[in-house]
């Protein structure tokens, strides 16, 4: 658990401190995922760093933290002769004498940490040979062997795939369940911290951070000022489609087929009505098939084709 | 499991190495015979063969093996360091300040200033002048590197601080008469074989506190490789350890250009073919197989340089470029890749 008093974070040159930060109040409870947003620039990593200590506050403090906290930053690892096990076995060295002897219980650790994050098949391979997910995987399993009440993440969904960076924030969410950790990151990916974040900081762009949990900051119209939309909807979580062609087009239908059909022709620049000329069905059960003015499509593309001759 | 292959590959290398210290001893312009060696190093006789072994050839294959292993760990500490696949223990600018002074003693002094003859006169004087140019730049280094920020402005600055001492030292070649300017060219070519006992011992102590700082940083050494900000949320004292290492490289590439010339290529040819023969990152087991490494290079060089039957000896500095460049280039082509 960490928390600061009227926290002022920047950087230093020379005599001029830029502030990026200040007056922060904030706290980061055990046991909880928290996202930290703000657009690109405006000083996720430098909070980062302060509160991991590896930049000194401008003014303010920070409470509880330790010397050793558990970061996974965007820092490229250059290091090609080294292997998962070498890489995660780092979380210990704050326990280690210049020796560098791991003792069985160490040794155990690290080999929990590396099941955390199931990568036991990978953990003889070289880091170099690893896809960017196992990659940060393991600077997850890192971040676990080092054993501090905080892990503090900057980016960890960067350069990931989709499936890649559900996986990641559905982890650190469980992690921060299971061993009541609390765990900070920073993030810009916007749909999938409200999905999983217990509680959002948002950088307001004023050098003040809101926090709350995401529903509130959305509801409250918060995300809409800091991030200012442009054609994204937040409170229907969709892109806005401009109905260009001015046709107004009838759908019936239940479940995904209808929601999926609704999008093709929104995107298409169709206006979806309550009533309408044109009158689309949607047939679902095993297959789904669209029937308009009497006759039946087997594909939405089918279906816009011949539309878009009318 | 794996560790069980590094102490296999360390043992062959020891193996390797005691092979080619006993080559050294045994083989030069005149040929001694094994079982002559042997007796020459247990008995205390007098024979030409002992008289050879004790006051030649003992001094010259101990001087490569302390300045090979000392080449060598220092060129895997700056690579590590400075994260530079192309660092070597003389990016201090270390040797580049030893051969300031030692041409100012050979090239000025020696015709001219009263003082300077004095020093150059010296038996010792150009381990003096070069241990003097040394110090001189590790200080610099030193005092700088507590107020720069990040490891690549201090290799930069020892970068700035070689060139600069060599375009001085050009300036001293262009005003210096020409039999001074040859016994300047002559130690810059490097040389292992003209230490004597007393010498051997000084190196043989600055090796050794050279290369025991650096096993006093194998954990940060470890660490910097994950870069600074890993290495410091570790709990590694960045600015403190950064100080030993240059401290180690300056000690050990101070005292083996001291006594004998800049010797190229070694400090950054071995860590490679260390890292590419033993792939690991861990520099418990790359720091000794480094050390073993560099003194075997050095030994073979010097078995090179020292054509069999002939008096000529090459300069030491000829052969380990022409040795170590082709031999790293075939390992980079079997391996495809080099890193730090």
């Amino acid at each position: 658990m960490i928390s600061t008093q009227q926290l002022c974070v920047g950087f230093r040159t020379g005599s001029t401190a830029h502030t990026l930060f200040e007056g922060l109040d904030l706290h980061l409870p055990a046991g909880e995922l928290v996202c930290f947003m703000g657009s690109n620039g405006v000083g996720k990593s430098t909070l980062l760093k302060t509160l991991a200590g590896l930049l000194p506050p401008l003014a303010g403090k920070i409470i509880g933290l330790d010397k050793n906290v558990a970061l996974v930053l965007t820092d490229k690892i250059t290091a090609t002769n080294m292997t998962v096990y070498e890489l995660v076995s780092f979380g210990q060295y704050p326990y280690l004498d210049w020796r560098v002897d791991f003792s069985a219980s160490q040794q155990e650790i690290i080999e929990a940490a590396i099941r955390q994050v199931r990568l036991e098949s990978l953990q003889h391979r070289k880091i170099n040979e690893l896809s960017d997910g196992q990659l940060q995987l393991v600077m997850i399993a890192k971040a676990l062997a080092q054993q501090t009440p905080v892990i503090l993440l900057d980016e960890p969904t960067a350069h990931l795939d989709l499936n890649n960076r559900v996986e990641v924030m559905n982890l650190l969410r469980s992690l921060s369940r299971k061993m009541n950790k609390s765990i900070l990151v920073a993030t810009h990916e916007l749909d999938l911290a409200l999905q999983t974040a217990d509680r959002v900081w948002l950088a307001t762009g004023d050098k003040k951070i809101k926090t709350g949990i995401p529903e509130d900051l959305v509801l409250d119209g918060t995300f809409d000022e800091v991030f200012q939309f442009k054609g994204f909807d937040l409170k229907t979580g969709k892109v806005e489609h401009e109905a260009h062609r001015n046709i107004k087009v009838q759908l019936a239908g239940t479940g995904y087929p209808f929601l999926w059909t609704k999008n093709a022709l929104e995107r298409s620049g169709y206006d979806v009505a309550e009533e309408a000329v044109i009158q689309i069905t949607v047939y679902g059960e095993s297959k789904t098939q669209w029937k308009m003015a009497g006759s039946l499509y087997e594909s939405l593309s089918d279906l816009l084709a011949v539309l878009r001759l009318q | 499991m794996v560790r069980a292959n590094y102490w296999k590959k360390g043992l062959m290398l020891a193996v390797g190495l005691t092979l080619l210290f006993i080559a050294d001893v045994t083989l030069g312009s005149i040929s001694i015979p094994i079982s002559s060696v042997l007796s020459g190093l247990f008995s205390q006789s007098t024979s030409n063969f002992s008289e050879i072994i004790w006051q030649f050839r003992m001094p010259k294959a101990i001087t490569c093996l302390l300045a090979g292993a000392a080449l060598a760990t220092g060129g895997l500490l700056m690579q590590t360091l400075f994260r530079n696949a192309l660092a070597g223990p003389d990016v201090l600018g270390l040797s580049s300040g030893a051969s300031l002074m030692v041409a100012v003693v050979l090239m000025v002094g020696q015709s001219s200033l009263g003082v300077l003859a004095a020093v150059a006169s010296h038996p010792w004087s150009q381990v003096i002048a070069a241990s003097f140019g040394g110090m001189l730049v590790f200080t610099i280094m030193v005092t700088l590197s507590r107020f720069v920020q990040d490891n690549t402005a201090l290799l930069i600055i020892g970068l700035m601080i070689s060139a600069a001492t060599s375009s001085l030292v050009a300036m001293l070649q262009f005003v210096s008469r020409s039999e001074d300017l040859q016994s300047y060219i002559i130690w810059s070519m490097g040389s292992v074989g003209s230490t004597n006992w007393q010498e051997v011992r000084v190196l043989g102590f600055a090796v050794i506190l050279g290369i025991g700082i650096a096993y006093s940083q194998i954990k940060s050494l470890n660490a910097l490789l994950l870069g600074e900000s890993y290495a410091r949320s570790l709990g590694i004292k960045i600015a403190r350890s950064r100080l030993w290492i240059v401290i180690s490289t300056s000690v050990l590439a101070g005292a083996v250009t001291a006594f004998c010339g800049p010797i190229a290529f070694v400090g950054l040819a071995v860590p490679h073919l260390v890292r590419l023969a033993v792939p690991t990152s861990n520099h418990k087991i790359l720091l000794p197989l480094a050390a073993m490494g560099g003194a075997s290079m050095l030994l073979f060089c010097d078995l090179l340089a020292h054509l069999p039957n002939r008096t000529q000896v090459l300069p030491i500095n000829v052969i380990t470029s022409l040795i170590g460049a082709p031999l790293v280039i075939w390992m980079i082509m079997r391996n495809k890749k080099v890193s730090v």
